[in-house]
């Protein structure tokens, strides 16, 4: 990613701003729907459009998934927290300001265990707090802002359920950063919490990021990029930015300079450019929502949570590969999104060995399911049914080369593998006379081959063994067949 | 206190054009009123807690459930422009 090793080794000091939208059937703060992609301006109410004299009501299934998604980060719930109102003149806040949490967030000190191929490395989260989402603009008159004659407005958007999550400075590559936001998006996901569709923007990602000489201590000059709506985006955004504040530090490139400033990601140049300078914080005069009742959190309240959260990806990664000795690749591939590890366990717990369900749920299984755009909840073959498939391979009934020809059927139909092999005729066959016969067929057809095989060219095995197998339509016993060749001819 | 400054910068914010002779009437205004308040600062509050609500409440919440249909037109049609299903407003900057 760098041309040139440049003499000064700089390191980057990264941490994010993670928003994500929570799963819920109406808005923070009224009972209007949220539903992506609806007609604009449709599921918009006095409350959400800022109209005089209204009041906000806390949705608690937002509060139940705010909660849920700060333990699974090893968070520290607040016993008391409240809402504040962010002050600032936009079109996009009916209200004119935003109703988010300032100084008592609802979770601190929280952390995630991440990956990025280096071991395992733990980065810390700030805070969680809960705010609304704002309206969407829509610029009329240009493609861009800067050339648009004036603004359209959908507030369909304006008070969805979000809870921004902040990270440390803890992050020092791309990969790093990449890795963390993979790890909030798959807990949330497990959760139920947000379903973490970043081309939607129900899960958003702004990044803080400096350079800094290696081995020093001191923060370099701090630039948010926004406006980053993949994981592709996040890792080039920031190699691009470090490149660029790079070459402003060491001098390579003199017309650029690092300002205290937010800079948007534009996805078409694949380069940062820059938006506004910072205002200070206190511009945003943040002061307690009159209109909305504290949130207390006591230890039976918060017990209750803890009860209900569901074993994280990370806990499922590490039993996968310490009970059920899975390579750390197999034990990440199915401890992704809660439905695949629901689908290898109950195939594992109907009694298939671990690495081979793994095995086919990661392969063939997941390339039907991509292919017929299906997920494993839509699947008519239980997972009891793929452990069925496996155990007949495993007996020697079938090959491993039928069970895969059989699998987009069992897939299609769920109906019992054993049936189907029954139904089809296509139990291996493990009868030395019939092998016997019909490999003495196969010599009989071949004088050549054998007088060959005779005179020393063993490599002819594989060929008898292969024109029984046709013979059989496949279904021979191909370790026996070659058993039985050997006693045949030498 | 509050200083021409300080008016300056709460008028901006709040986007107020203030001529001269407001600036310096809000100025002595604003200083009466915070003046007022801050008798309170006699008080000596040691070990009080600060208080965030005006009733000993707290987590008062609605079940996640969608209100009856509305007409949005009831709200569109009270809106100073618009544009079709849209809400018009002037030309913006970045905030």
């Amino acid at each position: 990613m760098i041309a040139a090793l440049p003499q000064v080794q700089y390191e980057m000091v990264i941490g994010l701003e993670v928003h994500a939208q929570l799963s819920t059937q109406t808005k923070l703060f009224c009972g209007c729907p949220v539903e992506f992609g609806a007609p604009p301006n449709t599921h918009i109410c006095p409350v959400c459009t800022g109209q005089p004299g209204v009041l906000p009501v806390l949705n608690q299934r937002a509060f139940d998934y705010a909660i849920l998604v700060g333990l699974a980060l090893n968070g520290e719930i607040a016993a008391f927290s409240k809402f504040d109102r962010k002050q600032y003149f936009y079109p996009d806040l009916p209200k004119n300001y935003q109703i988010s949490q300032y100084d008592l967030p609802l979770v601190q000190h929280g952390w995630v265990e991440i990956d990025a191929g280096e071991g395992p490395l733990r980065i810390g989260i700030t805070r969680l707090h809960m705010e609304e989402d704002a309206g969407k603009l829509v610029h009329a008159g240009a493609d861009r802002l800067s050339g648009s004659t004036y603004t359209l407005v959908d507030y369909n958007r304006a008070g969805t359920p979000l809870v921004e999550i902040v990270s440390e400075p803890d992050i020092r590559t791309a990969a790093q950063a990449v890795a963390y936001v993979q790890e909030i998006r798959r807990i949330v996901r497990y959760l139920g919490a947000c379903d973490g569709n970043m081309q939607e923007g129900s899960m958003r990602c702004d990044v803080n990021i400096s350079v800094r000489p290696v081995g020093t201590e001191k923060f370099g000059t701090k630039v948010e990029i926004k406006n980053i709506n993949s994981f592709n985006s996040i890792q080039r955004a920031i190699e691009y930015e470090y490149i660029r504040q790079m070459s402003a530090l060491n001098g390579d490139n003199p017309t650029e300079v690092i300002r205290q400033e937010t800079r948007l990601w534009d996805e078409n140049a694949q380069k940062t450019r820059s938006m506004r300078l910072k205002e200070g914080s206190d511009d945003y005069r943040y002061f307690p929502e009159p209109d909305l009742l504290p949130l207390e959190v006591t230890p039976d309240l918060l017990a209750h949570y803890q009860a209900q959260l569901p074993e994280l990806p990370i806990a499922k990664r590490q039993r996968y590969q310490s009970e059920w000795g899975l390579s750390p690749y197999d034990a990440e591939a199915m401890s992704n999104d809660r439905t695949t590890a629901h689908y290898f366990e109950e195939a594992v717990r109907h009694g298939a060995p671990p690495k081979l369900a793994a095995n086919w749920v990661q392969g063939d299984i997941t390339a039907y399911l991509n292919e017929h755009h299906q997920r494993f909840e839509d699947l008519p073959l239980d997972p009891g049914g793929l452990a069925e498939l496996i155990q007949l391979i495993e007996s020697g009934t079938i090959s491993n080369k039928i069970a895969k020809e059989l699998l987009p059927e069992l897939l299609e139909r769920g109906i019992s593998p054993k049936a189907l092999v029954v139904e089809r005729g296509l139990t291996q066959i493990s009868d030395h006379q019939q092998l016997i016969e019909a490999l003495q067929q196969v010599l009989a057809e071949s004088p050549q081959q054998v007088a060959q095989y005779r005179e020393g060219k063993r490599k002819l095995a594989g060929y008898f063994v292969g024109q029984a197998m046709k013979k059989t339509q496949g279904r021979a016993d191909p370790q026996l067949l070659n058993q039985l060749l050997s006693s045949l001819l030498d | 206190m509050i200083d021409h400054t300080t008016v300056q910068k709460v008028a901006r914010l709040a986007r107020l054009q203030l001529t001269a002779s407001e600036e310096t009437l809000f100025t002595v205004q604003l200083g009466d009123i915070l003046a007022y308040i801050d008798q309170l600062s006699e008080l000596d509050t040691t070990g009080v807690q600060p208080t965030t609500r005006a009733v000993e409440l707290s987590n008062v919440t609605r079940p996640d459930v969608r209100r009856p249909p509305l007409d949005p037109e009831q709200l569109l049609s009270q809106a100073p422009q618009r544009e079709e299903a849209f809400y018009r407003v002037p030309r913006i900057s970045e905030p």
